[in-house]
């Protein structure tokens, strides 16, 4: 067992870069405000004196971003960018969705890139427009894209190291309501292990959660409540990549408890959660049946902050759904 | 007598905003001081631009053949093309096409047999070789810059040697990729050499309604580095603004923008019908400042190439693109799981 060092998620996230930009100097960082800023939300804080050269200020343009972190790769570097947050990645996404994802297939694997994007991402603070959107569903939905989201700290540190050394592009979605809530320990030798796969958080062998990033928490909470005031013992599990999902694991726990809920932040038409309702039922439909429900924020734009609590799935929407599929014959 | 290289970019921000022209349409020199290639740059040159023509026919007939899908003629805009990637050096220089810079891929190392099976959907054959330093062409107007930007970035953070020559048309100055690349360049001071063919039409859209700038060139220096408009149909004057701009770059001295200016004189693609947009008149006029007949001009009556020789030439590129066509053939066609391939690392 390696030492270990007590750390906010954010920390976490700072961390992994650090370590990655000291085992590789191939490795380097842009976005905009990265550099003596150290980013809005200073994950990257002293990076930029540590590794002079490799903390890349860019002008504000998230397709240049994401477009010039194409070529660096195909330059021989490995980028790590930061699009300050995950609802500014549309004035990119032609370079991610069109460019990004196809290379290594458009290419006959002649190129492939190695390029990670940071984002933060997800509701709880108040924040302007566009600020908390979680638009994870849009960025699943393409081919040669991986996506990954941490639920805690120790989780962005390994997850994050695991984005940066693959071979092909990954969108590590920062969950930025857990960034100063949520501590937990990172190796201090840059070990990571089982960086793949969805992980259980809770368990309990009633009724199954499935949720990813922030809304992990929600889960957590509501699956206490509902131990406490209604007796229903439920596992949470945290899916982590959701792009590609771990259909294995998902079926395997949905198999064993046959009682299902999914929990997301994204919107709920062709959200995420639909695509893990019909991965469950295309497995399991010959064999069981399966009550399952989504909690979801509703179909509609994000609104402002102090409308928020109200859109985002709350733990009671999640007891409420629970005791539902639970009262299913 | 001594000749000193003006700067070129400042020689035509000076000047009355036409083109910088060395060769006059009837292969006679502008000016008997200005520079020329070297009369093997020449000849290479001359072979490349008849052997894009031979490939234009053959690959137009085979559609028509409905042999081969798509594709997307240079017939004009051969000394933009040939010319500007004439000043870079393959080995060390990267190329990032737009999509009909069929000469410049060539010579940058992709075999014509190759070349041929991308077009006839041979997508393994048609893969870009590890050694050729070259990116695919770009079905998506403007995306390809920013990944221009980031390969000449790399190169001047990995403190290599190398110039990154990136091409776009006329339509993709709109494109917002053109803008940030174009900035992040400026920003960056990357050695990047960026051809804007200015070839007059994006499918039909005139580039009147692209712009209501005279010059495509004259936005460089909203990205403070220079651009420099030439007669695209020059070999002689594309080849040397290129020349410089790419000196510049190997010298850490920032980007450049050329704007080729050129006609396109065939269709957008195979699908498009001029006629549809474009008078007759204006095509035949364009005639008269077509590359190739000038270049031959030039170096028939020069004595570069003997005037019998010309056929010759024409002769062998016909044969040379028969020959790599049936090489092309010869290459399997992919199989339905080729899909699955290369989607992610094995």
């Amino acid at each position: 067992m390696s030492a270990q060092k007590d750390v906010t998620l954010l920390e976490a996230v700072r961390v992994a870069l650090s370590d990655a930009m000291e085992d590789s100097d191939r490795v380097v960082l842009l976005g905009q405000d990265v550099g003596r800023r150290g980013g809005v939300f200073r994950a990257t804080e002293g990076l930029s004196a540590r590794f002079p050269g490799r903390v890349l200020d860019t002008p504000l343009a998230e397709g240049a971003i994401v477009g010039s972190s194409i070529g660096l790769a195909i330059g021989g570097l490995v980028p790590v960018a930061e699009i300050q947050f995950l609802g500014f990645l549309h004035q990119a996404f032609h370079q991610v969705t069109q460019q990004l994802a196809r290379y290594r297939f458009r290419t006959r694997g002649r190129f492939h890139l190695p390029v990670t994007i940071r984002a933060p991402y997800g509701g709880g603070l108040r924040m302007p427009e566009f600020h908390p959107d979680s638009l994870e569903s849009q960025l699943a939905n393409v081919p040669g894209l991986k996506v990954v989201t941490p639920a805690f700290a120790d989780d962005a540190y390994s997850l994050l190291r695991a984005a940066i050394r693959d071979p092909d592009p990954v969108l590590f979605l920062e969950p930025q309501r857990l960034y100063r809530s949520v501590r937990g320990r990172v190796p201090s030798d840059g070990a990571t292990d089982g960086d793949f796969g969805a992980r259980m958080r809770r368990h309990g062998d009633d009724l199954l959660l499935v949720s990813w990033g922030p809304s992990v928490h929600t889960c957590l909470a509501a699956a206490d409540e509902l131990e406490e005031r209604h007796a229903v013992r439920s596992a949470v599990l945290d899916l982590r990549w959701l792009s590609p999902l771990d259909h294995a694991r998902l079926h395997q726990e949905a198999a064993v408890r046959r009682r299902v809920a999914v929990v997301h932040e994204g919107v709920r038409s062709a959200g995420l959660g639909a695509e893990v309702v019909a991965s469950l039922q295309e497995s399991l439909c010959d064999t069981i049946s399966l009550p399952i429900l989504r909690v979801t924020a509703p179909d509609t734009p994000y609104p402002p902050g102090r409308l928020e609590d109200a859109f985002l799935p709350s733990q009671e929407n999640i007891v409420e759904a629970a005791l539902h599929v639970m009262d299913r014959p | 007598m001594t000749h000193v290289t003006p700067d070129w970019a400042a020689e035509w921000a000076a000047g009355s905003g036409e083109p910088l022209r060395f060769l006059e349409p009837d292969g006679g020199l502008v000016r008997p001081d200005l520079p020329r290639p070297p009369d093997d740059l020449v000849r290479e040159a001359l072979r490349l631009m008849l052997l894009s023509r031979a490939l234009d026919e053959k690959c137009t007939n085979l559609h028509r053949q409905g042999r081969l899908g798509l594709y997307a003629p240079v017939h004009g805009q051969e000394a933009a093309v040939v010319g500007s990637h004439l000043a870079i050096d393959p080995a060390v220089d990267w190329l990032v096409p737009a999509s009909r810079e069929q000469p410049a891929m060539l010579r940058h190392g992709w075999a014509l047999d190759r070349m041929l099976a991308s077009f006839l959907g041979r997508i393994d054959a048609a893969r870009i070789p590890d050694h050729v330093r070259m990116l695919p062409r770009q079905q998506s107007i403007a995306a390809q810059l920013p990944h221009a930007v980031g390969i000449a970035w790399a190169t001047s953070i990995r403190g290599l040697d190398g110039v990154t020559l990136a091409y776009c048309g006329d339509g993709a100055t709109s494109e917002g990729d053109f803008h940030e690349a174009c900035n992040l360049a400026g920003v960056m001071g990357v050695p990047l050499v960026l051809v804007v063919i200015n070839n007059q039409y994006a499918i039909s859209t005139p580039v009147s309604r692209q712009t209501r700038a005279t010059r495509l060139a004259d936005r460089a220096r909203g990205y403070g580095f220079p651009g420099v408009a030439v007669d695209g149909d020059d070999l002689f004057a594309v080849y040397e603004v290129a020349r410089q701009a790419v000196e510049r770059a190997r010298a850490g001295q920032g980007p450049t923008m050329i704007e080729a200016v050129t006609y396109r004189m065939s269709f957008h693609n195979t699908s498009d019908n001029p006629s549809l947009y474009r008078d007759p008149s204006e095509v035949a006029e364009a005639g008269q400042r077509d590359p190739v007949a000038r270049l031959v001009a030039y170096a028939t009556g020069a004595g570069v190439i003997r005037p019998d020789a010309i056929e010759v030439v024409e002769a062998e590129v016909r044969a040379e693109v028969e020959a790599a066509l049936d090489q092309a053939l010869s290459y399997p066609a992919p199989g339905p799981e080729e899909i699955f391939r290369h989607v992610f690392a094995d």
